[in-house]
């Protein structure tokens, strides 16, 4: 069972890089939900015997939600927006890539100093730690409102990983409870990407800084 | 204590109404002032219970915020600085229903209201708060209700920036008073007050230190006192009367109970109150007289009251530290009952400021004139107002002033420091007395006597009959108040012995009724002789006509009332003498011909301390803010990454 864990970290942690360096924004909305529906399995992997039947119904509404109705709802919102095919980064590929692969290590080295019980699972710490970063890369690097919330929800899926690897069972109320807000959250992002596009006939943040209130000319004198 | 929660309940019950029903702004104005009146009502009575028992009512119930609880405390002190504020904003409420009348339409009357009453509660929760989270939350709300209320008239820029300064001022203090609660619960597990470890040492200055500036920014004490006379002005007059008269005291309290946590004073906690109530005294006075807007003049005199107070406090702590009981306790006492004396007088003063507003459309000194046969009511309530504020018997500013000069007097015996702290306070009152009666015969002289300067005053109208209720009860209050004062010396000796622990403040209270008593015949029987002679006069008229004639007019035949003293020429001697400390800018004509023709002449009040001292240091904060003005660059982005880069960096400062 352990291998199959181990083949799924090394998936998320592909994807992870695969997302650094995607330039489609159709394409991200893809990859984050292979990445959750991929990230749903492990909890069916854990444990020695089947799965318990509330673990099932869990993983299956978590995979439902994330493989399913969020690109839906992303999707819809990129048409909606005319967000356009383009993620628009503020940074090169190559730099993402190498910011994602940093990370990564880091998120290596910072695993093996955090004080957690041993899972059995390796990399599993690190993986989660890397996936979480990503998602700040995603937030922090690209222009469109749009990708924050797939950064939000890349992040989502890092601390879903990071969960597991705490306690294998338990925090799958937490993590439903965690869903849900992030549910919400990509709802009310849907349509208020959709309005801010309508008022600024865009919806790049980085031009949302005409919304700010200090100018430099403007208030002192 | 019930009734002390069902009146703050009425008050927010009054503010929300009057932000429902802020579409239909009379509908609000009714509820808004209602609800107040009612509120006042039932908040005075468990207050003079508690003042005339002497006993303290308690309440405290459990609360979710950490260190916090909801314990409400109301002892003779937080009674004795209650009376006032339900007393007055009561008035208030009443006056503003008129006055508020004419901006019906143009203002959010229903948002005013709701300040007004939230306003209201803040400083009930503040003076009855036995919590330190407590008082903060009533703080805080009483700076953001005023705040809103002195941008009432937004659109002036001078209300604006006043806001703005009302409002800097209001987050530094309630900041140093955050630290000092924290520095006086370090050691318990709430911030209840009762539970306050008495701090020793360097650790009780740190602690005085950080409220006296904390709390004197409330207070708006000489070199605290730079947003008092922009904020209080801007505000609606009923407002004004409420911040100048109540809200500042709300300060003044503050000091009070920081004494008490403090057990053990150390003298020169004394002298820097003394220092402060004495420059503000008379810095204040100084500065009323050279001011040229009746509300600026009014809220000028405001610091120059509460230096009188702040400089009484000093004066008690340096005599209860150098053994002389008596004269701290008179010096306790006076203040005290001078908190309630000035908040009476001042509200009564921006009230009758209030209505020359409404009634002549300007409160500009050199605009006005006459007034006092336009709206003979008003002239005569602000009068009565100002002979309070000039502390002459028979009406109330006196009784308070006069215990103070009693505990100074007290001193003059004694060697060592108790006598040089009373030789400093009589010369500081007797000196800000004269320059304060100087500036108020200017002020309504100016504005109520001789002929109208412009068309605007001489077309005023009389006040509404509602804001001629509050005045008119307002100045009955300061003349009974004046006579009663022997009477009134039995609850503030209750409410200083609360605050000080001092069994001698009573005895000291005592000592002064005589005295008072004697005053206080002597000007009933004036006041009889005065009646007599008013009936006199009409039974000596009955049937007859006077007749009316000109004043003698030296024999020039064609005066104007441009000739007559203006509000800066009453002044210039006195104004002149000080123009080093006043700075005064402006030009004087100079006379060469034997027939000058055409000349001009200005004079303009600057704000020293402003200029001088807090807008070179404001500039070097923003400059240094400017420097760091690349952080704040608009990119949302960029911000996540902060948060980021410092979650990250606390993970690893854990590791």
């Amino acid at each position: 069972m352990h291998t199959l864990a181990e083949l799924i970290i090394v998936f998320v942690i592909l994807l992870n890089l695969a997302l650094s360096v995607t330039g489609g924004l159709a394409a991200c909305i893809r990859l984050v939900a292979v990445q959750g529906v991929v990230a749903g399995i492990l909890p069916l992997l854990a444990g020695d015997g089947a799965p318990h039947a509330r673990t099932v119904i869990f993983a299956a509404a978590i995979m439902l939600l994330k493989g399913a109705v969020f690109p839906w709802l992303l999707l819809r919102a990129r048409d909606r927006s005319g967000a356009g095919k383009d993620v628009e980064p503020l940074i090169s590929y190559p730099a993402s890539v190498m910011l994602c692969l940093g990370a990564f290590i880091a998120s290596s080295w910072l695993g093996s100093r955090l004080p957690l019980p041993d899972t059995g699972v390796a990399w599993i710490v690190p993986a989660s730690l890397a996936t979480i970063f990503t998602g700040f890369l995603l937030i922090t690097t690209r222009s469109k409102a749009i990708t924050q919330v797939l950064g939000y929800l890349v992040i989502e899926n890092g601390i879903y990983i990071f969960g597991l690897a705490l306690f294998v069972e338990q925090p799958l109320m937490v993590e439903l409870a965690i869903l849900l807000d992030v549910f919400v959250a990509v709802f009310v992002m849907g349509i208020a990407i959709f309005h801010i596009s309508r008022e600024f006939d865009h919806i790049d943040t980085a031009e949302l800084s005409e919304l700010s209130d200090w100018r430099r000319g403007e208030y002192g004198k | 204590m019930l009734l002390v929660l069902l009146s703050l309940a009425l008050l927010l019950a009054g503010s929300a109404l009057a932000l429902l029903l802020a579409r239909n702004p009379g509908r609000a104005q009714d509820a808004g002032a209602y609800y107040a009146v009612a509120a006042s009502l039932a908040g005075l009575v468990p207050a003079v219970r508690v003042l005339l028992t002497g006993e303290t009512e308690t309440l405290a119930l459990p609360w979710s915020v950490p260190l916090g609880s909801l314990s409400f405390n109301l002892d003779p002190l937080a009674a004795f600085f209650l009376v006032p504020v339900f007393l007055l904003t009561g008035l208030a409420a009443v006056y503003g229903a008129d006055y508020l009348k004419g901006y019906a339409g143009k203002k959010p009357l229903g948002l005013a209201w709701a300040a007004f009453n939230v306003l209201t509660a803040a400083m009930v929760l503040v003076l009855t708060a036995a919590n330190a989270v407590l008082f903060m939350v009533g703080w805080e709300l009483m700076a953001a209700a005023s705040f809103l209320l002195v941008l009432f008239e937004h659109e002036r820029e001078q209300s604006r920036r006043a806001a703005f300064l009302y409002i800097s001022a209001g987050g530094v203090g309630a900041l140093l008073l955050l630290a000092a609660f924290a520095l006086l619960g370090r050691s318990s597990a709430s911030l209840d007050f009762a539970l306050f470890s008495a701090p020793a040492g360097a650790a009780a200055s740190a602690v005085f230190l950080l409220g006296l500036f904390g709390f004197g920014l409330k207070a708006g004490f000489v070199p605290l006192h730079v947003w008092l006379p922009e904020a209080h002005p801007a505000a609606p007059s009923q407002v004004s009367a409420v911040m100048s008269g109540v809200m500042i005291k709300t300060g003044i309290y503050g000091l009070i109970r920081l004494l008490g946590f403090l057990p053990v004073w150390e003298e020169w906690w004394g002298w820097t109150l003394l220092a402060a109530g004495a420059a503000s005294c008379l810095i204040g006075a100084l500065f009323s007289l050279a001011q040229h807007e009746l509300k600026r003049v009014l809220a000028y005199s405001s610091i120059e009251n509460i230096g009188i107070i702040v400089m009484a406090l000093g004066l008690g702590v340096v005599a209860s530290i150098n053994g002389s009981p008596v004269m701290a306790g008179l010096a306790f006492a006076g203040a005290l009952l001078h908190v309630l004396n000035h908040s009476l007088f001042k509200g009564l003063l921006f009230m009758g400021a209030g209505a020359v507003l409404h009634g002549a459309g300007t409160a500009e000194l050199e605009a006005l004139g006459g007034l006092g046969k336009r709206m003979p009511r008003t002239a005569a309530f602000f009068l009565a107002g100002a002979a309070s504020a000039c502390a002459l018997p028979p009406f109330n500013g006196f009784a308070g002033e006069f215990l103070i000069y009693l505990g100074a007097f007290k001193a003059l015996g004694q060697p060592g420091p108790a006598g040089l702290a009373g030789v400093i306070a009589g010369l500081s009152l007797a000196a800000a007395g004269a320059l304060a009666a100087a500036a108020f015969s200017r002020a309504a002289g100016t504005a109520f006597l001789g002929e109208p300067r412009t068309e605007m005053a001489a077309r005023a109208h009389e006040a509404g009959p509602l804001m001629l209720f509050s005045m008119g009860a307002l100045a009955l209050l300061c003349l009974l108040s004046g006579l009663a004062g022997p009477f009134l010396l039995l609850p503030v000796g209750t409410a200083s012995a609360a605050a000080f622990g001092l069994p001698p403040a009573l005895a000291a209270a005592a000592s002064a009724a005589q005295p008072l008593a004697g005053v206080a015949a002597g000007f009933l029987v004036l006041l009889a002789m005065i009646a007599f002679g008013a009936v006199k006069r009409k039974v000596f008229l009955r049937g007859k006509t006077p007749a009316q004639g000109l004043t003698w007019d030296c024999g020039y035949a064609a005066p104007t009332a441009r000739m007559q003293y203006g509000a800066s020429s009453f002044a210039q001697p006195l104004t002149d003498f000080f123009q080093p400390v006043l700075r005064k800018i402006g030009q004087y004509p100079v006379i060469t011909e034997y027939f000058p023709a055409r000349a001009s002449f200005s004079r303009e009040a600057q704000a020293v301390f402003y200029n001088s001292v807090y807008r070179p240091v404001a500039v070097r904060i923003r400059d240094l803010a400017y420097r760091f003005s690349w952080i704040q660059h608009g990119r949302l982005q960029l911000y996540i990454l902060y948060i980021v880069v410092t979650l990250i960096l606390l993970l690893l400062w854990k590791l």
